[in-house]
This record gives structure tokens, sequence and C-alpha cells, in this order.
């Protein structure tokens, strides 16, 4: 028999329209929910306190934290059996001066156990050289560099009695995308198979992650503010990514 | 095909029932000697409302520090969009820059500007001008404030995007809408390349652009006359200026800068990163014998590009032939 073409376009829809049925039948296959990541914010151990509170680095320098922010985005997550899942448009700017900031929410998430969780610290390469952006990447956050366009990942400004900078300023712009100056990093981390991230339509996880702002200063590199007090982007900057890279973030517990 | 000649029929009718140049339709259009642009309004619709809006706030000088300077006073369209006269921008409260304002024109063609290419967007390239101290001396949370509570600007911006939200987005956005649309390419030397009827070169004309090939292409490389690549010309033995180094922090890059576009050249004067020559004369001299050899002096210009008096009058006769007048004097883009 020979369809007329006419025929078949007919058939078409009611094939999708059919298909269609079936998807909204199998709900559960493809339901979606929502789950938080709080960033508690710390340095060694005691809380981030903005201001007063005096530190000590790796090699026992004094310092005071002003500012705290980082941006986390490109989320995924991955289940045990390989499967990931990327959350679009995830882009979020934690700053340690606004307590709501610390605690993010996911939604539209494909419920399941998930094993492992990776985001970038910082700015995927395509969005610091992207047309004018909203909402965390708004360059109105303070986060984006004017005369070398892309974004800052991450900042901290303070004082140590060990820089030689006026008014004993640190001054901590980590950021840039080419190479050898690339600061982009990716964290990751495994979470416990006997406790995975447990996304359901009937429950809200929480996944709780210490944020270690000292790590800046050690791992890789111990830095002392006496030779190392100023960098936005360049050398330097890789230096402190290179650190933060692997301390900086630890998932301490999961409220499923 | 039917339909383009309905939306062409519609958009004459309309230009003839409104005489003011704002309600012709605005467009986007790529000379024909041009390649595909880089920036093509893909994620920024472009229209009227987006294109009229994106001007207003080009010229208006209520967006600065002091009130006194607005995109428009470095961009001065008689100049093509540079600054007369002036060999470092002048910003607000009688600030000097360090760099002379570029003109703005066909730069939905270029992948990075400013003189060391530091900015990768053209979205993005006012916000250096907006937060600089000396040159609009202002921060976006002020000026979207002032837009959000100064008539007509919530209107424009529903008129333009659909909503009254004003962010910095949207600011962007609308101003590119202007500055994208700004294109040239109606000199004489386009018509020339276009083979349009009746235009050809002078004799003179002819011998200077046969020379330019010659001598100068292979950095000021057509259409744009400019190949977009950071270079030293040899204006100092040692820059006080670092250029491209700047944002790449590599030592081979120091004193390098983009070569500039000799489009409208007749009118962007003064020329060069800081302005220092004020005619072509002084120009075409400093190649015929005032090449500098710093540390990273292009190779191609080691013993300088000998130029006779004769050659130096037939190439300034070709450079002129780079004038838009249409561009300069094109009402569009002019404050209304
Ligand atoms: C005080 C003078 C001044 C003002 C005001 C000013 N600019 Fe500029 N503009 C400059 C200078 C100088 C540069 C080059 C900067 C550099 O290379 O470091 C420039 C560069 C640019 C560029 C990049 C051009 C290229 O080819 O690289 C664009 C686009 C631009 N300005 C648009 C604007 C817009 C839009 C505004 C208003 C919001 C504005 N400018 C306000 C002086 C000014
Ligand atoms: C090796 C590359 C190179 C060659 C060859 C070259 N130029 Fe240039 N030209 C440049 C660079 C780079 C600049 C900008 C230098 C700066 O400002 O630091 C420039 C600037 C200019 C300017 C100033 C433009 C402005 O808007 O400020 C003019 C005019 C000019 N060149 C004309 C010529 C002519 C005419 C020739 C041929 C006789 C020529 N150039 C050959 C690289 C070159």
């Amino acid at each position: 028999m020979k369809l007329s073409p006419y025929f078949l376009a007919l058939l078409c829809p009611i094939i999708l329209l059919s298909s269609c049925k079936k998807d909204s039948n199998e709900v559960t296959a493809d339901a979606k929910s929502t789950f938080s990541i709080e960033f508690e914010n710390q340095v060694n151990g005691s809380p981030l306190v903005l201001n007063t509170n005096t530190y000590q680095n790796a090699k026992g320098e004094d310092f005071k934290i002003n500012v705290f922010k980082y941006y986390v985005s490109n989320i995924k997550l991955s289940k045990a059996d390989g499967t990931t899942y990327l959350i679009p448009e995830s882009y979020f700017l934690i700053d340690a001066s606004k307590a709501e900031s610390t605690n993010i929410t996911l939604k539209d998430v494909p419920v399941g156990d998930y094993t492992k969780i990776e985001y970038t610290i910082g700015v995927d390469y395509a969005r610091n050289f992207a047309g004018a952006q909203t909402g965390a990447l708004d360059p109105i956050n303070g986060m984006f560099w004017t005369w070398n366009s892309g974004y800052i990942f991450v900042k901290f400004e303070g004082t140590s009695p060990q820089s030689p900078a006026t008014a004993n300023a640190l001054t901590f712009h980590i950021g840039g995308v080419t190479d050898p100056n690339n600061t982009i990093r990716t964290f990751a981390t495994e979470i416990n198979a006997a406790n995975p991230l447990r996304v359901r339509t009937d429950g809200k996880p929480n996944m709780h992650f210490i944020v270690n702002a000292a790590a800046l200063f050690t791992g890789k590199t111990d830095i002392s503010f006496s030779t190392l007090y100023f960098t936005m982007g360049g050398a330097n900057s890789v230096i402190v990514a290179n650190n933060y890279a692997d301390g900086l973030f630890r998932l301490d517990h999961i409220h499923n | 095909m039917l339909l383009l000649s309905i939306a062409l029929m519609y958009a004459c009718s309309k230009s003839e029932d409104e005489v003011t140049p704002e309600e012709k339709k605005i467009t986007f259009s790529v000379p024909s000697n041009f390649p595909a642009p880089v920036y093509n309004f893909e994620d920024n619709k472009l229209s009227n409302a987006g294109f009229a809006l994106g001007k207003k706030l080009f010229y208006d000088a209520r967006l600065s520090a002091d009130k006194s300077v607005s995109c428009g006073s470095c961009h001065q369209q008689f100049a093509a969009f540079t600054q007369l006269d002036h060999k470092v921008s002048h910003g607000v409260n009688n600030c000097q820059g360090k760099r002379n304002t570029p003109p703005l024109f066909n730069l939905a063609w270029q992948k990075a500007f400013f003189w060391d290419g530091g900015v990768k967007n053209i979205e993005t390239s006012p916000l250096n001008a907006i937060t600089d101290a000396c040159e609009m001396g202002t921060d976006i949370q002020t000026i979207i404030a002032f837009l959000k509570n100064t008539a007509p600007y919530p209107d424009l911006f529903k008129q333009a995007f659909g909503s009254t939200e004003i962010n910095s987005q949207l600011v962007l956005k609308s101003i590119a809408q202007f500055t994208a649309v700004l294109v040239s390419g109606n000199s004489k030397y386009d018509k020339v390349m276009r083979k349009e009827a009746g235009i050809s070169f002078t004799s003179t004309e002819q011998a200077g652009y046969n020379l330019f090939k010659d001598k100068c292409t292979s950095c000021h490389a057509e259409p744009f006359f400019t190949d977009f690549s950071y270079r030293s010309n040899g204006l100092d033995l040692m820059s006080s200026d670092e250029g491209r180094s700047h944002i790449t922090g590599v030592a081979s890059d120091f004193g390098k800068f983009r070569v500039p576009t000799l489009r409208n050249i007749e009118y962007t004067s003064p020329y060069m990163h800081d302005g220092r020559f004020y005619s072509l004369d002084e120009v075409l001299e400093h190649y015929n014998s005032g090449v500098k050899a710093s540390a990273n002096l292009d190779v191609q210009l080691k013993t300088g590009i000998p130029l006779s008096i004769t050659e130096k009058e037939q190439i300034k006769a070709f450079l002129k032939t780079l004038t838009d007048n249409e561009f300069i004097k094109n009402k569009l883009y002019a404050e209304s």
C-alpha cells in the first residue's frame, strides 16, 4: 500500500499525542523535587565573623576578613550507576555578609539517590565572555572586572599586620580563564553510599558544606602575607586557586 | 517572500505617514563587502524601541557622577564617535583619562574591545566607562535607581523589553542595540570595492591604494583596516602604558596595542593610543623616520616604512576615501 504523505502527516501528531499520554502515566519516572545546600563559612574550624575576629594563616600570621564572596556554578549530581544530571543555569554567589546567600535551593532536580556532587568554583569559560548577565552574574554584585572582562571567582579582602600594602590591606581577587593563568577549578566529592543525597517528592534534603576561608592561603603553597597580599588575576591568583581547589569545601553531612 | 514584501510595504507606508527618522525600521545591515559579524543580536532582539532607549541612554549626561558627561561626550558622531581634539579621554570633574577614545562603528565585527583587548563583549564594554572615576565616575546601582525614578525611562524599558523592570542587563542590552547598529560601510572606498556605478578612484587615490596594499594592509587589513591583532609600531623605546600585557601578563605583549581601524581616519584625530599625533602627516612621518626600536617592535617595522613626499600624498588621498559621510551625518544616530 502506498500511503499518501498527507495521511502520514495526519498520523504523526496522533502518534505524538499518544506517546505523551503514556509519559504522563509513568509520572514517577521523571518526577522532580528540590534540595538545598548550606555553605557554612568558617576559618580553620571557627565561625567566620567579618571585620572583628582575628585568625591565623598557616605561617602563623594574623589576619581579619572584611569581604568573602565566591561563586559556585554548574552543579552536577551523579548516581551510583554513573548517570549524571547537570542542574541548568546553576549560578550562585555566596557572600559571607549576606546570611540568606549561604543557603541555596536547587529546584526541579530529578528524584533519585545521588552519590557524588561536583561544581565549578567560579564561573565557566563561556559566561566570562558572554553578553550582559543578570541574577548571580549581574555585574552589580561587584564580582565583574570591567577592564579585563570576566568574573572574580573568589573575592577575599581583609587586613594583616604583615601586609606591606596601604592600611595593611589584603586583596585577593581570584579570576581569569585563559592559560597560563586559568583559575577555573572544579570541586567534587563522593557522598557516602549508605546515606546518599535522597531527592524525593516527599522530602527536601539539605547538604551541609563547611567552607574554610583559610584554605586560600595553604595547601599546595603556604602563603605569607608579607610577600603575597594583592592579586587580581595572573600567576599569583593561580597559586591561590590551586590552594583552594581542594581545601575550600568539605561535605560535612546530609539531612535527608 | 510574500511575507517579506508585506513587511516592506508596511514599513514603507509607515515611514510615509510619520516623517520622524526614528520611525524608520531600525535594521542591522551587513555591507556586501563585509564578512559575517561576530555579534548578531541573537540574544538581544533588535527593535526600534530598544534602539531608541539605547540611544537615549547613550546621550544622557545625567547618568554620570556630576551630570556633565554622557557616552556621547567622549564618543561624538561628527568625529565618527571618538572625542575630537582630545589626546586622551576627558571625563567627569575635568579628569583626563590615560587613553585616546576609540571611534565607535563596526563594533559588531570585533571580538575584543579597548586598546588592549581587555573587554570581550560589546554588551559589557560600557561598564568600565560608567565606573571609571575618570570617565563617568558612577556605578550601575546609582544609574538604575535614577532610571527607575525618572520618566519616561520606565515606559521606555516597557516598550523595549515588555516590562518596566530595569536592571543592568537591560541597560547594557539596550545600549548595545545602539552601538552595534553603528555600521560604517559607505565610504568611497566601499563603493569602489562594490563596483557601484559611476564611482572610481582618482589616479592619486589609486596610487595610494596600491602603496597601502603594499605597505600597510599586513596590519591594517581590509575591509576593517585592522586585523584586530595587538602590535607595537614603535612609538616609544619604552612605553609608559603596558598595553596588551596588562591583560595577558605576558612580557612579549608589553607596549602592544590593537591595530586601530583607519575608516573615517580623516575625522578621528588625534591618533594613536595616547593621541600623540594630531595629523596624518605626523603619522606618516612616524612610519617614515620615527619608528623606535622598542622591545616588542613588530618585525615588519624594523626599518620603518620609507615614504617619499609623493607617496605620502598618495596614501593620504587614499585614506580620505575611507571617510563615510553618510555615517557621520546619519540623523538616526544623532542626539535627538
Ligand atoms: C570620559 C570619556 C568616555 C566616556 C564618558 C565613555 N567612553 Fe567609551 N571609551 C573611552 C575610552 C578612552 C575608551 C578606550 C579605553 C581603553 O582602551 O582603555 C573607550 C572605549 C569604548 C568602547 C570600546 C571601543 C573599541 O573599539 O574597543 C565602547 C564600545 C565604548 N567605549 C562605549 C561607551 C559607552 C556606551 C559609553 C557610555 C555608557 C561610553 N563609552 C562612555 C572613553 C569614554
Ligand atoms: C606592523 C603593523 C603595522 C603596519 C605595517 C602599519 N601600521 Fe599603522 N598602526 C599599527 C598599530 C599597532 C597602531 C596603533 C599604535 C598605538 O596606538 O600604540 C597603528 C596606528 C596607525 C594610525 C593611527 C590610527 C588611530 O586611529 O589612532 C594610522 C593613521 C596608521 N597606523 C596608518 C598606517 C599606514 C598609512 C601604514 C602604512 C604606511 C601603517 N599604518 C602601517 C600597526 C601598523
